[in-house]
């Protein structure tokens, strides 16, 4: 068993899937597609929950490189985007199938499960630049305009590059350019503001499906946590924090007056997505917890909530929120996950999003109260933002048809599953908060340490911190 | 707490939450229960749950122990950095009356709603939210931490915003309930904010030990002047938010728009008094903070005036009782600020029976009236007070108007906040828009004319 390079299997399992499809242009490229998702799936799960180890030099002794890097922050980010991504798949049912890129969600699975694996600044650089390219080709094929996803994303993988190349040479002006072009590289791939049109226009023309795969597992942060957060000054973290916390605010009110059902939940989720990047900012145990725990909750309900709406959007066309659907009568097992799902976004209570919510609040109380206040508004304003489409969506009227509305298995199992996790979250998250806590403490010391080697600059507001960790044998699963 | 109690604690507590799981479970797999099987649960667990809480304030009362408190530990802790999420129940003086009316009003008026209900299209899930209502009431009256209270009190603002839209297939329910809904966020986030600045300050969260551990209404917190103004003012927010105090009290006419059973438990018992026992139960916390009790005060006798003299010019006899309760709960309020909290217990107590007992009876208010006159043999008095007649006439219509208009709350509300945000956030919007149309024609491209973009805009 130990002779079997296990992480790597992980990230290259979808791209023999995409292989597979291509090779033999198979008809039924779901069912292909499902099949290698849900090995990678297995696989990522047994890694994170058993403790599948990785022989020594499995990559290393190819390329010379230490490739895989897993510590107690990327290992259940690991198992959650390969959940995603086989949720999404599987809910893809129907008249779904014939829009949908199976082979390119298959690279972008691969690449984005390679980026979580690694921390070698230029290998992730490579793989989270390609992983824009799957959502390029379906834009064009799709005959749409890809213009602004193309100026963001070209703005997005230069700004990497160059900031990449900075950060190696000497000198402080080099240094600073280079966390200045890191910075807006990873606001950019996040969508703060005012760099969020990218999102807005992506959902509107890519598949739902896809647009929800390409935003869920949260790269931008984890680039955030790679790159720039351990090499940051003071004055680039209070700048993410700023931004971020405006765009939480800016993308709560905005999804609380939009009339498409996918620009809801486009700023919706970065209104989320931005409080992850305030609690990763704020740089405290506490903090980073609050983040970690958050990005599961958003990584799981968001992506259900998508699901649920997407599965809505097949049966009734773009979702309009000006109007009422009174869909309740004719789906209501889909409107309580909706709602499950909605309210588990916003922190309710028994539900992921709660103890996350409470510990980002804590955490950016005792930062600031004024974050906490604006956090709090942030997500109150979510949370009539939620209960406003599922009347909208549910509510309001009859709906008249004849024709048989009710979920699908594959829909239902979908999104069944992730709510069973959201409920099991909520009602017992002390594991998740340990393991996260456990993460963040880990990843302070690492920071720590490199400011102790000189990789950090000075005015950094990790370093004391990080003071709090206990010394604990080291948790990172090096794989060499 | 001896073995005994902590069973009985568990029943209280247990009942109604095994009620809920499998209600919800089986509407969630579409095996919803018939209805004489839903009744009997509800009124199995209600009467288990009150007949448990008689034996627990037996026990209190034999062994005179003025408080029992259940401690389940933590729900979630980080040792570390002091953070944890402590699951405390207590029963003392004020919540044992608490859950005891609690599971009286909603046994009978589960039994009355069964009735009423019976066949509707709705019934499972009236039961649904009835159940989740109840599990929400009993944790926040039962809390021993702030952050139980704040589990419970979500748990009643939503299955009050889903009861109120229970007609959900028309627009006005459902447009009142994210009303309602509106205002409970913003309440919570306030009750959110106190319970964190508590926290940051006090450094705890328990009801308990913020009062040197004794029982209620014992004991009194030492926080510092400025720590307790901002978190009484918050506090008084969520609960002004909560119970329909000045300038929130718009919102409980439009809960009426459920049906009656609904009406009468959340409207006219427990749920409008919650925010009158959030602030009894940390009554002793500002008892020594003059300018929160007299903002307390101001605020109680604000809303009892408005009130008052709003429900008297309503035409529809549930928004007549919507304001009379909202009269009530003020004056229950100005009792909390003067220290006087076993009166306000009792007022609460009272004034929450007859309500529901009203607004049970409103349906056949017009046969109930009959009746009085005939046995009366004449017509019941509609006079009007001495002070109101002594006034100008076109005073008089000024007021009738502005009392007619429920002091024109709702639109000052729309007029300061709602619309300027929605005006606001349009505006983004556009500017999006224009943003994004330049950014596509930017280098002038000739397909631009052909995206999704054009079509949509």
């Amino acid at each position: 068993m130990n002779a079997i390079p296990w992480h790597e299997l992980v990230i290259c399992i979808p791209l023999l899937g995409f292989f597979w499809i291509r090779a033999k242009a198979s008809r039924d490229a779901r069912s292909v597609c499902l099949a290698f998702a849900g090995i990678t799936l297995a696989l990522a799960c047994g890694l994170y929950l058993g403790g599948l180890q990785s022989p020594a030099g499995s990559f290393e002794g190819w390329f010379g490189w230490n490739l895989i890097h897993i510590d107690q922050f990327s290992a259940p980010l690991i198992p959650l985007t390969a959940l995603i991504y086989f949720v999404t798949l599987l809910a893809t049912v129907g008249h779904k199938t014939q829009q949908f890129p199976f082979a390119g969600a298959l690279v972008s699975e691969s690449l984005t499960l390679g980026t979580l694996s690694t921390d070698t600044t230029w290998w992730m650089i490579l793989l989270v630049s390609l992983s824009v390219v799957p959502m390029w080709f379906e834009l064009k094929a799709r005959g749409c305009s890809t213009r602004v996803y193309e100026i963001h994303q070209a703005t997005f993988v230069g700004c990497l590059i160059l900031g990449g190349c900075l950060s190696e040479r000497s000198g402080a002006p080099a240094l600073n350019l280079s966390v200045v072009l890191l910075t807006l590289a990873v606001l950019v791939r996040s969508g703060a503001f005012p760099f969020h049109l990218w999102r807005i226009d992506m959902f509107e023309k890519a598949s739902f499906g896809s647009s929800i795969l390409m935003v869920s597992p949260m790269l931008g942060a984890y680039l955030c946590m790679r790159l720039v957060l351990p090499t940051e000054p003071e004055w680039a973290l209070h700048a993410i924090s700023f931004l971020s916390l405006a765009t939480s605010v800016y993308a709560s009110g905005m999804a609380l007056v939009q009339n498409d059902g996918r620009r809801f939940f486009c700023y919706l989720f970065l209104s989320h997505s931005s409080l992850v990047l305030v609690g990763l900012e704020l740089a405290t145990p506490i903090g980073l917890t609050a983040a970690l725990c958050m990005w599961l909750s958003v990584g799981l309900a968001l992506t259900s909530y998508g699901i649920t709406l997407r599965c809505i959007e097949a049966r009734v066309g773009r979702i309009d929120l000006n109007r009422y659907y009174g869909l309740y009568s004719h789906m209501p097992t889909m409107a309580a996950f909706f709602l499950l799902t909605g309210l588990a976004s916003v922190g309710f209570p028994c539900t992921i999003g709660f103890i996350a919510g409470e510990l980002l609040i804590e955490s950016a109380m005792n930062f600031s109260p004024w974050i906490g206040w604006i956090v709090v508004l942030a997500t109150a304003l979510n949370g009539i933002a939620v209960m406003r489409a599922y009347f909208r969506i549910f509510t309001g009227t009859k709906h008249p048809t004849t024709i048989p509305m009710h979920s699908q298995f594959e829909e239902r199992f979908a999104i069944v599953g992730l709510s069973l996790l959201i409920l099991a979250g909520g009602l017992y998250p002390q594991p998740e908060v340990e393991s996260s806590y456990q993460a963040a403490i880990h990843l302070l010391e690492d920071y720590h340490r490199a400011g102790d080697h000189g990789l950090k600059k000075e005015g950094s507001v990790i370093g004391p911190a990080a003071e709090a960790s206990p010394a604990e044998a080291s948790p990172v699963r090096r794989v060499h | 707490m001896s073995s005994v109690l902590s069973c009985l604690a568990a029943i209280v507590l247990g009942c109604p939450i095994l009620t809920l799981l499998i209600l919800g479970f089986c509407g969630l797999i579409q095996r919803p229960l018939p209805e004489r099987l839903v009744d009997r649960l509800t009124k199995f667990h209600v009467a288990m749950g009150l007949v448990a809480t008689l034996g627990i304030l037996g026990i209190m009362i034999g062994t005179n122990h003025p408080m029992e408190v259940l401690d389940l530990g933590n729900f979630v802790e980080i040792g570390q950095e002091h953070f944890h999420f402590h699951l405390e129940f207590i029963f003392d003086r004020l919540s044992i009356p608490m859950v005891l009316m609690t599971f009286v009003l909603v046994g009978v008026i589960g039994s009355f709603a069964n009735i009423y209900l019976q066949g509707d299209a709705g019934y499972y899930r009236f039961f649904v939210c009835f159940s989740m209502f109840l599990v929400g009431l009993l944790f926040a009256f039962l809390a021993g931490t702030i952050e139980t209270l704040f589990l419970g009190w979500e748990l009643v603002g939503l299955s009050s915003a889903l009861l109120i839209a229970y007609f959900h297939e028309r627009r006005s329910p459902v447009e009142n309930g994210l009303r309602v809904w509106g205002i409970y966020r913003v309440a919570d986030a306030a009750f959110l904010m106190a319970a964190l600045m508590m926290h940051h300050w006090t450094d705890q969260g328990e009801f308990l030990r913020m009062v040197n551990d004794q029982p209620w209404p014992q004991g009194t917190s030492h926080l510092d002047p400025l720590a307790s103004l901002s978190v009484g003012l918050l506090l008084l927010i969520a609960a002004a938010g909560k119970s329909g105090l000045v300038p929130f009290s718009g919102w409980l006419p439009r809960a009426m728009e459920g049906p009656t059973p609904s009406s009468a438990v959340f409207y006219g018992a427990l749920s409008i008094h919650l925010g009158a026992y959030l602030l009894l139960r940390l009554a002793p916390i500002f008892a020594d903070s003059f300018v929160v009790r007299g903002l307390m005060f101001g605020l109680g006798a604000l809303t009892a005036i408005y009130a008052a003299m709003t429900a008297r010019v309503q035409t529809d006899i549930k928004s007549a009782l919507a304001f009379s309760s909202v009269c009530q709960v003020g004056i229950i309020v100005m009792e909390i600020a003067l220290g006087f909290w076993y009166l306000a217990l009792v007022h609460i107590i009272g004034h929450a029976f007859l309500r529901s007992l009203q607004l049970l009876r409103a349906p056949t208010l017009l046969r109930d009236y009959r009746t009085l006159e005939n046995a009366i043999g004449g017509r019941l008095a509609n006079g009007q007070p001495a002070w109101i007649a002594r006034m100008a006439n076109h005073r008089q219509i000024q007021w009738y108007q502005f009392a007619l208009e429920r002091g024109y709350m709702d639109s000052m509300i729309d007029q300061a906040l709602l619309k300027p945000f929605r005006k606001l956030f349009k505006a983004f919007e556009r500017m999006e828009n224009d943003w994004l149309r330049w950014l596509e024609s930017a280098k002038g491209s000739g397909s631009m004319k052909k995206t999704i973009r054009q079509d949509w805009l």
